[in-house]
Protein backbone atom coordinates (compact mmCIF):
# COMPACT_ATOMS: atom_id res chain seq x y z
CA UNK A 1 0.00 0.00 0.00
CA UNK A 2 1.40 3.45 -1.07
CA UNK A 3 -0.13 5.51 2.11
CA UNK A 4 0.12 9.26 2.32
CA UNK A 5 0.76 10.25 5.86
CA UNK A 6 -0.63 13.62 4.78
CA UNK A 7 -2.76 12.52 2.03
CA UNK A 8 -6.47 13.51 1.41
CA UNK A 9 -8.67 10.65 3.39
CA UNK A 10 -10.92 11.06 0.12
CA UNK A 11 -13.30 14.17 2.25
CA UNK A 12 -16.73 13.63 2.32
CA UNK A 13 -16.97 13.71 5.36
CA UNK A 14 -14.59 17.34 5.10
CA UNK A 15 -17.14 18.51 2.50
CA UNK A 16 -20.21 17.65 4.54
CA UNK A 17 -18.56 19.38 7.47
CA UNK A 18 -17.52 22.00 5.70
CA UNK A 19 -21.01 23.12 4.44
CA UNK A 20 -22.68 22.72 7.76
CA UNK A 21 -20.13 24.76 9.65
CA UNK A 22 -20.66 27.49 6.86
CA UNK A 23 -24.50 27.43 7.83
CA UNK A 24 -23.98 27.60 11.05
CA UNK A 25 -21.91 30.76 11.03
CA UNK A 26 -23.96 32.26 8.14
CA UNK A 27 -26.96 31.92 10.00
CA UNK A 28 -24.95 33.27 13.30
CA UNK A 29 -23.75 36.22 11.53
CA UNK A 30 -26.95 37.52 10.32
CA UNK A 31 -28.47 37.30 13.52
CA UNK A 32 -25.71 39.14 14.84
CA UNK A 33 -25.76 41.82 11.88
CA UNK A 34 -29.81 42.27 12.56
CA UNK A 35 -28.80 42.94 16.54
CA UNK A 36 -25.71 45.50 15.73
CA UNK A 37 -27.89 46.78 12.49
CA UNK A 38 -30.91 47.56 15.14
CA UNK A 39 -28.70 49.43 17.46
CA UNK A 40 -29.45 47.38 20.38
CA UNK A 41 -25.86 46.14 20.53
CA UNK A 42 -24.84 49.95 20.36
CA UNK A 43 -23.17 50.41 23.61
CA UNK A 44 -20.95 48.54 25.40
CA UNK A 45 -23.35 47.55 27.70
CA UNK A 46 -25.99 46.53 25.26
CA UNK A 47 -22.85 44.73 23.36
CA UNK A 48 -22.32 42.45 26.62
CA UNK A 49 -25.90 42.43 27.61
CA UNK A 50 -26.22 40.43 23.90
CA UNK A 51 -23.36 38.33 24.07
CA UNK A 52 -24.40 37.56 27.57
CA UNK A 53 -27.90 36.39 26.61
CA UNK A 54 -27.81 32.36 27.15
CA UNK A 55 -28.79 31.67 23.16
CA UNK A 56 -26.48 33.87 21.84
CA UNK A 57 -24.46 32.75 23.96
CA UNK A 58 -24.60 29.11 23.21
CA UNK A 59 -24.71 29.82 18.93
CA UNK A 60 -21.43 32.21 19.51
CA UNK A 61 -19.59 28.96 20.72
CA UNK A 62 -21.04 26.71 18.35
CA UNK A 63 -19.81 29.44 15.80
CA UNK A 64 -16.29 29.27 17.52
CA UNK A 65 -16.23 25.54 17.24
CA UNK A 66 -18.33 25.40 13.56
CA UNK A 67 -15.39 28.73 12.58
CA UNK A 68 -12.01 26.61 13.96
CA UNK A 69 -13.32 23.62 12.41
CA UNK A 70 -14.26 25.02 8.62
CA UNK A 71 -10.70 27.38 8.96
CA UNK A 72 -9.06 24.05 9.65
CA UNK A 73 -10.17 21.79 6.23
CA UNK A 74 -9.80 25.38 4.44
CA UNK A 75 -6.02 26.10 5.12
CA UNK A 76 -5.46 22.32 5.04
CA UNK A 77 -6.42 22.20 1.43
CA UNK A 78 -4.20 25.30 1.23
CA UNK A 79 -1.08 23.38 2.71
CA UNK A 80 -2.45 20.32 0.58
CA UNK A 81 -2.50 22.47 -2.62
CA UNK A 82 0.69 24.06 -2.27
CA UNK A 83 2.93 22.85 0.20
CA UNK A 84 5.12 19.70 -1.53
CA UNK A 85 7.77 18.33 1.13
CA UNK A 86 5.94 15.60 3.33
CA UNK A 87 7.68 17.00 6.63
CA UNK A 88 6.91 20.97 5.62
CA UNK A 89 3.27 20.04 4.98
CA UNK A 90 2.77 17.56 8.16
CA UNK A 91 4.63 20.40 9.97
CA UNK A 92 1.95 23.28 8.69
CA UNK A 93 -0.68 20.97 9.53
CA UNK A 94 0.07 20.46 13.06
CA UNK A 95 0.65 24.24 13.77
CA UNK A 96 -2.57 25.10 12.00
CA UNK A 97 -4.26 22.62 14.13
CA UNK A 98 -2.69 23.73 17.51
CA UNK A 99 -3.36 27.69 16.91
CA UNK A 100 -7.20 26.50 15.89
CA UNK A 101 -7.44 24.85 19.29
CA UNK A 102 -6.17 27.33 20.89
CA UNK A 103 -7.86 30.22 19.54
CA UNK A 104 -11.20 27.93 20.32
CA UNK A 105 -10.57 28.04 23.97
CA UNK A 106 -9.25 31.31 23.96
CA UNK A 107 -12.65 32.69 21.84
CA UNK A 108 -14.60 30.63 24.45
CA UNK A 109 -12.98 31.94 27.78
CA UNK A 110 -13.95 35.23 26.25
CA UNK A 111 -18.12 34.67 25.64
CA UNK A 112 -18.41 32.29 28.62
CA UNK A 113 -16.63 34.54 31.53
CA UNK A 114 -19.81 37.41 31.23
CA UNK B 1 1.35 8.77 -28.67
CA UNK B 2 4.16 9.96 -25.77
CA UNK B 3 5.84 11.95 -28.50
CA UNK B 4 2.19 14.38 -28.38
CA UNK B 5 1.92 13.87 -24.46
CA UNK B 6 5.61 16.10 -25.07
CA UNK B 7 4.24 18.42 -26.89
CA UNK B 8 1.69 20.01 -24.54
CA UNK B 9 1.92 23.14 -23.46
CA UNK B 10 3.32 24.14 -19.53
CA UNK B 11 1.24 27.31 -19.00
CA UNK B 12 1.25 28.10 -15.46
CA UNK B 13 2.65 31.61 -15.45
CA UNK B 14 0.65 32.97 -12.30
CA UNK B 15 1.14 36.48 -14.20
CA UNK B 16 -0.45 35.42 -17.45
CA UNK B 17 -3.23 33.10 -16.55
CA UNK B 18 -6.37 34.98 -17.29
CA UNK B 19 -8.96 33.49 -15.39
CA UNK B 20 -12.60 33.92 -15.87
CA UNK B 21 -14.23 36.02 -13.55
CA UNK B 22 -15.91 32.92 -11.83
CA UNK B 23 -12.15 31.82 -11.17
CA UNK B 24 -11.41 34.97 -10.35
CA UNK B 25 -14.34 35.31 -7.48
CA UNK B 26 -13.12 31.42 -6.62
CA UNK B 27 -9.49 31.68 -6.13
CA UNK B 28 -10.34 34.93 -3.75
CA UNK B 29 -12.97 33.12 -1.87
CA UNK B 30 -9.70 31.13 -0.69
CA UNK B 31 -7.39 34.23 -0.52
CA UNK B 32 -9.80 36.04 1.90
CA UNK B 33 -10.05 32.68 3.58
CA UNK B 34 -6.55 32.57 4.12
CA UNK B 35 -6.63 36.33 5.29
CA UNK B 36 -9.16 35.47 8.16
CA UNK B 37 -7.42 33.00 9.49
CA UNK B 38 -4.16 34.61 9.92
CA UNK B 39 -6.26 37.55 11.37
CA UNK B 40 -8.22 35.57 13.90
CA UNK B 41 -5.76 36.29 16.61
CA UNK B 42 -6.56 40.22 15.87
CA UNK B 43 -10.13 39.68 16.05
CA UNK B 44 -10.47 37.35 19.18
CA UNK B 45 -8.57 39.61 20.78
CA UNK B 46 -10.54 42.96 19.47
CA UNK B 47 -13.93 40.74 20.82
CA UNK B 48 -12.18 40.06 24.17
CA UNK B 49 -11.17 43.92 24.53
CA UNK B 50 -14.54 44.68 23.67
CA UNK B 51 -16.71 42.56 26.12
CA UNK B 52 -14.56 43.22 29.20
CA UNK B 53 -14.12 45.97 31.52
CA UNK B 54 -14.94 49.70 30.80
CA UNK B 55 -11.39 50.26 30.37
CA UNK B 56 -10.68 47.64 28.42
CA UNK B 57 -13.35 48.53 26.12
CA UNK B 58 -11.74 52.05 25.71
CA UNK B 59 -8.66 50.11 24.87
CA UNK B 60 -11.14 48.64 21.88
CA UNK B 61 -12.10 51.75 21.12
CA UNK B 62 -8.05 53.54 20.75
CA UNK B 63 -7.19 49.76 18.73
CA UNK B 64 -9.88 49.83 16.44
CA UNK B 65 -9.22 53.40 15.75
CA UNK B 66 -5.63 53.63 14.52
CA UNK B 67 -5.42 53.94 11.29
CA UNK B 68 -3.30 51.05 10.23
CA UNK B 69 -6.19 48.55 12.41
CA UNK B 70 -8.40 50.35 10.52
CA UNK B 71 -7.15 49.59 7.32
CA UNK B 72 -6.28 45.80 8.14
CA UNK B 73 -10.17 45.70 9.36
CA UNK B 74 -11.66 47.27 6.25
CA UNK B 75 -9.65 44.51 4.84
CA UNK B 76 -11.03 41.55 7.10
CA UNK B 77 -14.31 43.00 6.03
CA UNK B 78 -14.02 42.80 2.64
CA UNK B 79 -12.83 39.71 3.18
CA UNK B 80 -15.31 38.06 5.11
CA UNK B 81 -17.99 39.73 2.93
CA UNK B 82 -16.50 38.02 -0.04
CA UNK B 83 -16.05 34.62 1.62
CA UNK B 84 -19.99 34.49 2.59
CA UNK B 85 -21.44 35.83 -0.68
CA UNK B 86 -18.72 33.19 -2.58
CA UNK B 87 -19.89 30.60 0.11
CA UNK B 88 -23.33 30.80 -0.56
CA UNK B 89 -22.91 30.74 -4.41
CA UNK B 90 -20.74 27.60 -3.75
CA UNK B 91 -24.41 25.86 -1.18
CA UNK B 92 -26.85 27.10 -3.90
CA UNK B 93 -24.54 25.00 -6.52
CA UNK B 94 -24.56 22.48 -4.56
CA UNK B 95 -28.08 21.85 -4.47
CA UNK B 96 -28.25 22.78 -8.36
CA UNK B 97 -29.05 25.93 -8.52
CA UNK B 98 -27.24 27.86 -10.56
CA UNK B 99 -25.06 25.63 -12.45
CA UNK B 100 -25.71 25.84 -16.25
CA UNK B 101 -22.58 28.73 -17.35
CA UNK B 102 -24.44 31.84 -18.29
CA UNK B 103 -26.06 31.36 -14.40
CA UNK B 104 -23.00 30.88 -12.98
CA UNK B 105 -20.40 33.28 -14.49
CA UNK B 106 -23.51 35.68 -13.52
CA UNK B 107 -23.71 34.14 -10.30
CA UNK B 108 -19.84 35.12 -9.56
CA UNK B 109 -20.19 38.40 -11.20
CA UNK B 110 -23.26 39.27 -8.61
CA UNK B 111 -20.89 38.26 -5.58
CA UNK B 112 -18.54 40.53 -6.50
CA UNK B 113 -20.24 43.54 -6.95
CA UNK B 114 -22.69 43.05 -3.69
CA UNK B 115 -19.73 42.25 -1.39
CA UNK B 116 -17.75 45.07 -2.78
CA UNK B 117 -20.87 46.95 -2.49
CA UNK B 118 -21.59 46.21 0.73
CA UNK B 119 -17.92 46.83 1.78
CA UNK B 120 -17.75 50.25 0.72
CA UNK B 121 -21.18 50.84 2.54
CA UNK B 122 -20.17 49.38 5.72
CA UNK B 123 -16.16 50.55 5.05
CA UNK B 124 -17.35 54.01 5.25
CA UNK B 125 -19.18 53.21 8.19
CA UNK B 126 -16.00 51.51 9.97
CA UNK B 127 -13.80 54.83 8.74
CA UNK B 128 -16.24 57.09 10.79
CA UNK B 129 -17.41 59.24 7.56
CA UNK B 130 -21.19 58.87 8.71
Amino acid sequence: MNRIVVGAHYGLKDWLAQRITAIIMAVFTVIVAAAVLSGAAASHEGWRAFVGNGLIRFLAFLFVVSLCYHAWIGVRDIWMDYVKPTAVRVTLHVLTLLVLVGYAGWATQVLWRL
Amino acid sequence: MPEMTKQRPKFLNLAEIRLPLAGFASILHRVSGAGLFLMLPLLIWLLELSLGTPENFAQFKAVAGHPLVKLILLGLLWAFLHHFCMGIRILLIDVHVGVEKEQAAASAKAVMVVSLALTLVLGLKLLGVY
